[in-house]
């Protein structure tokens, strides 16, 4: 067993989490037995091939689906068995979502997207706190910036400003730089990196992309519904001063 | 979570989409503004038709031509002879019809007047001398005409004051001037004290003449049987208690006139002034429903373009609902922030329909003489409620969609 927390209680802590989905007379075992502890502080890249179940582990550490069995600690936090509305109330206040696509409100200026976590959380200077988010991802001079009038690695901080404002345990992001060219890319590494290394919040996400993984301190790899690999990174890359190789490299 | 945020996400989302929500509210502005105009005009016709009829004494009775039912909707005109000057002769004998006073017989056409250069179209009302005590028509100046005057079919005129202000303009003495009606002189006089009134209900707007004139000289009334053809009679009774005693027995005496079977229907009809008020005000009312159920049909129609609305917006906005809910919006929050925006789209449709009805009745009580819509509150009262409900009736099945959405699926929606 690894031994990261040091004594401290973990953020995320799942056991022996199994999904099956009903596609009609199919059973899809999704998740076969998944155990993973994330600490405080930590920096963790899953990984796995198509269909071995990251998608449907991000969503159940999202608290956005229930799994069928197994159990489920979000700071401290039974969240296997919440109603809808408790559920909706552990998404704002301990997680902080970054999605592929952005998914950022049409028409809309960056501090109100950012805000938006605060009205559902129902909490005041709202103003302020999603000013301070943005300026966090270097975004302080684009409060009033549409989407449409951002680049997409602005868009992303935008997003990720959005999943801080709120203070939550955890940051969750399903391949926040797949929709990237490789410098918006790096540039999301890079606030992904100071976020963990100067503000030590705890970040988990997804990525096809190994050159991308080895950004973070820990790598867990995925395959057929279960664990095969969890390793800690011992030469961590510094997002913007290392070149990215070749695919060929890579594989 | 409070229903202000709530409010203000909606009415952010509406502002976002300017076009669309105008395109949206067009519908219900339409049926809210067509319902204030229609119904207010239509209460302006009720208003006028009932005013007509009112103030003439409880102690006449009308008698019309044809067969007029109160219980039917509208006058309908059984083929019938009409009346004649004969049932006015019948009408007078104290033998035959004693609880009558005085019978005035009226007949008179619209017609083409003018004095020198000035000339108008007003009704030229043929009648006799008591007409001036039956509806109170009494001359300020000069004198009302005589007996002598319908026996011998003198061209004299009684005018009211409409009629001296339109053909009198600089206020000459209006005794002894000549009027042409339809190609004939007449020597004014008399002049009608002012009885108010305006529009088709302006009760100075007409020229009276004996009857025998109007009947020989202006409009032909000679039937091919001989008679003298009169358009309706008014039988000023001695008593009002006894009304039913007097209309039984013009109803009686006419129909021995009329040589009617026993078996077989009046062909005229005696009408009191309430059942004359109320067999028009029903008319009328009628009329002003139809007007607001066409009217409503339109907020119905608005309504449902509001739901389609809301169902596309609700399909185009699934992934914005997903990011919601992901960041802790609850069920009952996107609930809340689509029912809201269908409220506050129909409310605002509403009240911009009510702006549009009330200027509509104005330029209408502006343009028309006779009519004098004033808005009617119980219209407008009706149609915010209306479109409040239609709001909240058409909102709820987009709304209850958006808040059954399960996140994941939303944010994956393509």
């Amino acid at each position: 067993m690894r031994e990261m927390g040091n004594g401290r209680s973990p953020v995320i802590k799942i056991e022996n989490m199994t999904k099956v989905y009903q596609m009609g007379e199919h059973q899809v075992h999704a998740l076969k037995g998944v155990s993973l502890e994330v600490y405080p502080g930590d920096f963790v890249a899953i990984m796995g091939p198509s269909g071995s179940g990251k998608s449907t582990m991000m969503n159940m550490l999202g608290a956005l689906d229930q799994p069928t069995s197994g159990a489920y600690w979000l700071d401290g936090t039974d969240v296997s068995q919440l109603s809808d509305d408790a559920l909706a109330d552990i998404r704002n206040s301990k997680i902080g979502f970054v999605f592929q696509n952005f998914n950022l409100l049409s028409r809309t200026p960056a501090l109100q997207q950012v805000e938006l976590p605060l009205i559902y959380a129902g909490k005041g200077q709202r103003k302020e706190r999603a000013r301070k988010a943005l300026e966090l991802v270097g975004l302080g001079d684009r409060v009033g910036h549409k989407p449409s009038e951002l680049s997409g690695g602005q868009q992303q901080r935008v997003a990720i400003a959005r999943a801080l404002v709120n203070e939550p345990a955890i940051i969750l992001a399903d391949e926040p730089t797949g929709n990237l060219d490789s410098k918006s890319g790096t540039e999301v590494m890079q606030i992904f990196q100071h976020l963990n290394q100067e503000q030590g919040i705890t970040i988990v996400f997804v990525t096809h992309d190994p050159w991308i993984a080895r950004h973070t301190k820990r790598v867990v790899t995925l395959a057929d519904g279960k664990v095969l690999s969890d390793e800690t990174i011992l030469t961590q890359l510094i997002a913007g001063k290392s070149e990215r190789p070749s695919d060929m490299a890579l594989h | 979570m409070n229903f202000w945020e709530n409010f203000r996400i909606a009415l952010n989302g509406l502002v976002i989409n300017k076009l669309r929500s105008l395109l949206t509210m067009l519908g219900i502005i339409i049926g809210v503004a067509a319902v204030i105009t229609l119904v207010s005009v239509g209460r302006s016709v009720e208003g006028v038709v009932t005013a007509e009829f009112q103030g003439l004494g409880n102690n006449l009775l009308f008698i019309l031509p044809g067969q007029i039912s109160p219980d039917q909707q509208g006058p309908r005109r059984a083929g019938g002879a009409g009346l004649t000057m004969n049932d006015v002769v019948a009408l007078s004998d104290p033998l035959l019809v004693p609880e009558v006073e005085k019978v005035v017989p009226e007949y008179g056409r619209s017609a083409l007047v003018t004095r020198g250069r000035h000339e108008m179209r007003t009704t030229i009302t043929g009648t006799s001398v008591d007409y001036s005590d039956v509806r109170s028509f009494y001359p300020v100046t000069g004198n009302f005409f005589n007996e002598q005057d319908v026996a011998s079919g003198a061209r004299v005129a009684v005018i009211g004051q409409t009629v001296y202000e339109e053909l009198f303009p600089d206020g000459e003495p209006p005794l002894g001037a000549t009027l042409r009606i339809n190609s004939v002189n007449f020597r004014v006089i008399g002049l009608l004290e002012e009885k108010g009134g305006s529009g088709f209900n302006d009760q100075d707007n007409l020229i009276l003449v004996p009857i025998s004139t109007a009947q020989s000289r202006l409009f032909p009334a000679r039937r091919p049987d001989g008679k003298l053809r009169v358009d309706f009679i008014y039988a000023q009774l001695l008593d009002e208690d006894r009304q039913d005693a007097a209309i039984g027995q013009i109803e009686l005496a006419l129909r021995e006139q009329h040589n009617i079977d026993f078996d077989e229907e009046d062909d005229f009809t005696v009408l009191s002034q309430d059942e004359l008020v109320s067999a028009f005000s029903q008319v009328t009312s009628v009329l002003t429903i139809f007007l607001g159920v066409i009217a409503g049909i339109s907020l119905l129609v608005g309504g449902i373009g509001i739901m389609n609305i809301m169902l596309v917006s609700v399909t185009e906005r699934t992934r914005e609902i997903g990011l919601r809910k992901a960041v802790g919006a609850k069920r009952r929050d996107i609930l809340w922030q689509f029912l809201v925006e269908a409220m506050v789209l129909a409310l605002m449709g509403g009240v911009i329909g009510l702006l549009i009805g009330m200027v509509g009745t104005l330029i209408i009580s502006n343009l028309s003489d006779s009519l004098q819509p004033v808005v009617d509150w119980t219209a407008v009262i009706g149609a915010i409620a209306v479109s409040a409900v239609v709001g909240l009736s058409f909102g709820v099945y987009p709304a209850a969609r958006a808040a059954q959405l399960n996140p994941i699926d939303a944010l994956r929606y393509e």
